[in-house]
């Protein structure tokens, strides 16, 4: 087993990397932050990995994977048996996340140094994604559940510093706030559902959490006694704890955040809107998956499975009228996160497929990380050199960007779920849990299977294939240099704060440092699938036997084909077809097109109910009542003084009168009262 | 002298120290003031020599506290009119209410 | 009610009365006239009790010094022949009840106790009597304060002269 100073170095070196940029990166280190702070993560990875290497390798050779926790250190200690510790939890999808987490993050870091090169505050983005590092680290290491809360928050507020980085426009500014309220709001439901849960476990440390809630007829059975508006406290406890998860997760109702979190830096959307934070509520629910399924009842279960459920179908259909390419990958990470999810919802208590949900969810988190950094950062490449997020500004690209153009297909097949790319394992792992539980919930999985692969390779078209726009279809940085990455409209993306020099030319694709990343996440795509899943992350710790690939992946490939036919007929070659074929659904169009009206639907919540019914009068209370208090006691302090300042006239004879006077009285008070 | 009973002089000197009291109270001219301290020390003069005679007739005692106080008194004035010309020059005025600086 | 008594009586009529006129008159020379018949009366009533010196060394410095210095300081200050203001009727009204309740306050505590003389010898305060006595430095001997109270008149005399000295201005 790995020592434990190695263990906690790992979150701890991002952590000395965001302290050392944040307070000096701008005086001191302006050009040579982006190599510190990759630096920092490289080391960071190098020991994640090997820590990885070692802990699966027990794993094998010992048959199974235990959970352990090396490190633990007592920080509030609340009452003799409640404790908020600072500790780390060992087990399979800790160690896999921290090598996920470490080896995405180094991939941005070294992105970045050539695609933020010129920046003006380059230091401190380097310090953010230090921070942002750190943050999941710690989240994904943590041994108790109030210090998950804790990186949760973390998390978020990375996120909103790193969504709002281009402060001077309005939309980042926007997107950030929205992105924070909305993470916040399911915070709360979050941080509820945390307390009761330690409240009828006794504890906040997750394995004692797990181990007490677990156990039926314990003396802490009262959580499936003791209810709430007729359901258990024990159901609210982890419904509240998924809502936390889901808002996180960009999951449906929730979801209305992460297509305007790409307002940030596109690395930044590789690294936390695609590959990390978002699955992080996919984690928490792993996490606590024994207590999910410990009980008998699976109403909680049952919502996990429809709202990923949901979410994969809503996001699909979506992206598949958006014009904006990395709206599209958002609505894509929405999508493939309801995947994940659902496969964690499918829970059958009889048959052997029983846990293949956890797994299949873990594995295509793993490779989902994989091909959609990649896909974010081609995208990243494409945008620099097109100067614009929207699609139709981009086309034939695939002579201009050959690497890029490849890195760009492969990932496109893994996500498809085309074999033998990653995605195909770890989608069929999903769609045979699902199989195997809720019939209903399995087609629709397969429906969005085929869907995705539509607009993925609708984008794949129209970017590599077809006309190119506009003459080459290149404007470089004429004049100006506006760096707004925004969606819609002629905005152009440039590298730095005033057009910077992040290439080199004309004529080369993409710097060195932009072009490795691609190149190692490929193969990471490509062979990514091949890690023996089962037999390293399962929810007990026990080995499940792998099973062939048997006739049962024919379905999902087939339909991912006949939605690669598709695309490829209405977009290889640019002509009128998909005008044609959206004037054929003309409202349904619109109503997909406007994300079915759903940001309206808050807006109008927002500003009618909740401004006028809450805001208002708590505003007016806040200013009439509590602040009438306090100007009420000032003002009678004030009247006070003023009548009693006139005693202070100034004038000696007065003076000498009142000494008088208390004289006599206390004369009086001496001579007849006291004698 | 006997046919005089002593809270027959007590009276007086009690009378005249509250008169003077009145008037410190109430002048607002500062040598008027003064003049009403004067009263004041002279009453407690009084009651001093009419304590010696009546009930310590073998001592002397209330005759040197007496001139003491005499003394204190001039020397008293005399620092009480080097003040009053001060403050007569800085306000140009002896009326006490004029010296209200220290009014809120 | 035999002469004495009536002697009395008339000099302690004229001393309030003269007080009462001397802390109420408006015209502040007039103030200063009743006060010095007030002072005389006292010295009056001194040689009344057969307190000669004492009353001879009320006239000296009490009438013939501190009037005289009152009277000066008068006519270095304003004019004398202007109206004093009138007091605050408030606080007229307020300081004489105050004073009245004060002195009847005093009176009754004074009516309660019973005065007795200590012995029947009479002292004769001559003039010899008193400066030995003040002279001497036995038990009863009075040569202590009469050293401090050399040292006050000093420090008064050189307080005044500080106090009412003319600063030279600077740029001469």
């Amino acid at each position: 087993m790995p020592n434990s100073a190695c263990i906690i170095l790992i979150p701890l070196l991002p952590l000395a990397g965001f302290v050392v940029l944040g307070l000096f990166g701008r005086r001191y280190f302006s050009r040579f932050a982006g190599v510190l702070g990759t630096g920092v993560v490289l080391v960071s990875a190098v020991l994640a990995i090997w820590v990885a290497w070692q802990y699966f390798g027990t794993c094998l050779a010992d048959g199974y994977c235990r959970q352990t926790v090396p490190v633990r250190f007592t920080w509030l200690r609340v009452s003799p048996g409640l404790s908020i510790d600072m500790s780390i939890i060992f087990d399979p999808i800790s160690v896999m996340m921290i090598f996920v987490v470490t080896f995405i993050s180094l991939m941005v870091h070294i992105y970045s140094l050539g695609y933020m090169k010129g920046e003006e505050r380059y230091a401190t983005y380097y310090a953010f994604l230090n921070l942002f590092t750190f943050s999941m680290l710690g989240l994904v290491l943590a041994g108790n559940i109030f210090e998950t809360y804790i990186f949760w928050e973390l998390v978020g507020c990375s996120s909103f510093l790193l969504i709002g980085y281009y402060y001077d426009r309005p939309t980042a500014v926007a997107a950030a706030k929205k992105a924070f309220i909305v993470t916040r709001f399911a915070d709360l439901g979050f941080l509820i559902g945390i307390l009761i849960l330690s409240f009828y476990a006794g504890s906040l440390d997750i394995r004692t959490l797990i181990q007490r809630l677990v156990q039926p007829g314990s003396q802490l059975g009262s959580i499936t006694t003791a209810s709430f508006l007729g359901i258990s406290m024990l159901s609210w406890g982890l419904g509240l704890v998924f809502v936390g998860g889901a808002g996180k997760s960009a999951l449906f109702p929730l979801h209305i955040w992460l297509p305007d979190a790409m307002e940030g830096p596109t690395p930044v959307s590789a690294l936390i809107h695609a590959a990390t934070m978002v699955v992080a509520g996919v984690y928490l629910v792993a996490r606590l998956y024994l207590v999910y399924v410990g009980f008998d009842h699976f109403e909680v279960l049952h919502v996990v499975l429809w709202v990923g459920a949901i979410s994969a179908l809503l996001a699909a259909v979506i992206a598949c009228t958006q014009t904006d390419i990395k709206r599209v990958l958002a609505y894509s990470t929405m999508s493939q996160i309801g995947y994940m999810m659902f496969a964690l919802g499918t829970f059958h208590p009889v048959g052997e497929a029983t846990t293949l949900g956890y797994t299949a969810a873990m594995f295509h988190l793993f490779t989902h990380a994989f091909f959609k950094a990649l896909l974010f950062l081609c995208a990243g490449v494409i945008i620099h050199r097109v100067h614009s997020n929207e699609m139709q500004d981009m086309g034939g690209l695939r002579k201009a960007l050959p690497l890029t153009h490849g890195c760009f297909l492969i990932a496109c097949l893994a996500i498809a779920g085309i074999p033998p790319f990653a995605g195909f394992f770890s989608k069929e792992d999903i769609l045979l849990a699902a199989w195997d539980s809720n019939k209903p919930v399995y087609y629709i999985g397969l429906f969005t299977s085929g869907l995705t692969a539509f607009y993925m390779f609708r984008l794949y078209f129209s970017v590599f294939w077809g006309r190119p726009a506009r003459a080459g279809g290149a404007q470089f940085g004429a004049g100006g240099g506006h760096h707004s990455e925004g969606s819609g409209g002629r905005h152009s993306e440039g590298s730095g704060g005033h057009h910077g020099e992040g290439f080199v030319g004309r004529h080369e694709e993409a710097p060195f440092t932009m072009k490795l990343p691609l190149v190692i996440l490929a193969l990471g795509a490509v062979f990514a699938g091949w890690v023996p899943f089962s037999r390293l992350v399962t929810y007990d710790g026990m080995p499940q036997e792998g099973h062939g690939i048997g006739v049962f992946a024919i379905p999902p490939v087939m339909v991912a084909l006949i939605g690669i036919g598709i695309a490829s007929y209405l977009y290889r070659v640019a002509s009128d077809r998909p005008e044609r074929a959206a004037a054929a659904f003309r409202g349904m169009y619109q109503f997909v097109y406007h994300k079915f009206y759903i940001d309206e639907v808050y807006l109008f919540i927002t500003k009618r109910v909740i401004f006028n019914l809450i805001g208002r009068p708590a505003a007016w209370i806040d200013r009439n009542i509590v602040d009438g208090m306090m100007n009420g006691l000032a003002a009678v302090t004030a009247w006070t003084s003023t009548a009693i300042k006139r005693l202070q006239s100034g004038k000696v004879q007065d003076y000498a009168l009142y000494f008088f006077m208390g004289i006599a009285g206390l004369a009086v008070l001496f001579i007849y009262i006291y004698s | 002298m006997s046919q005089v009973p002593l809270t027959h002089i007590l009276f007086v000197s009690t009378a005249l120290f509250f008169i003077g009291m009145y008037g410190l109270f109430t002048r607002r001219n500062m040598i008027t003031m003064l003049m009403s301290v004067e009263l004041i020390l002279n009453s407690v003069n009084i009651n001093f020599v009419a304590f010696n005679r009546y009930l310590y007739p073998g001592k002397l005692d209330g005759v040197f506290f007496s001139l003491f106080i005499v003394a204190i008194a001039a020397a008293e004035a005399a620092v009480a009119i080097a003040i009053i010309i001060n403050l007569y020059r800085n306000f140009h005025s002896i009326d006490v209410e004029a010296a209200d600086e220290m009014k809120f | 009610m035999s002469a004495s008594a009536v002697v009395f009586y008339i000099l302690a009529a004229g001393i309030l009365v003269s007080a009462v006129l001397a802390v109420t008159s408006r015209k502040i020379f007039r103030s200063a006239i009743w006060l010095l018949f007030s002072l005389t009366g006292i010295a009056g009533l001194y040689f009344w009790l057969q307190m000669e010196f004492v009353a001879a060394v009320q006239i000296v410095v009490y009438v013939g010094g501190i009037v005289v210095l009152i009277i000066f300081s008068i006519f270095l200050t304003q004019q004398s022949g202007k109206d004093l203001p009138v007091p605050v009727r408030g606080r007229a009204v307020l300081s004489a009840l105050v004073v009245g309740a004060g002195f009847v306050l005093t009176y009754l505590m004074m009516m309660r106790y019973s005065f007795r003389p200590a012995g029947s010898r009479v002292a004769v305060a001559s003039v010899g009597n008193i400066g030995a006595q003040l002279l001497s430095t036995s038990e009863h001997g009075y040569v202590l304060p009469f050293e401090v109270i050399s040292i006050l008149l000093l420090a008064a005399m050189i307080g005044c002269i500080v106090i009412a000295m003319k600063t030279k201005p600077e740029n001469k």
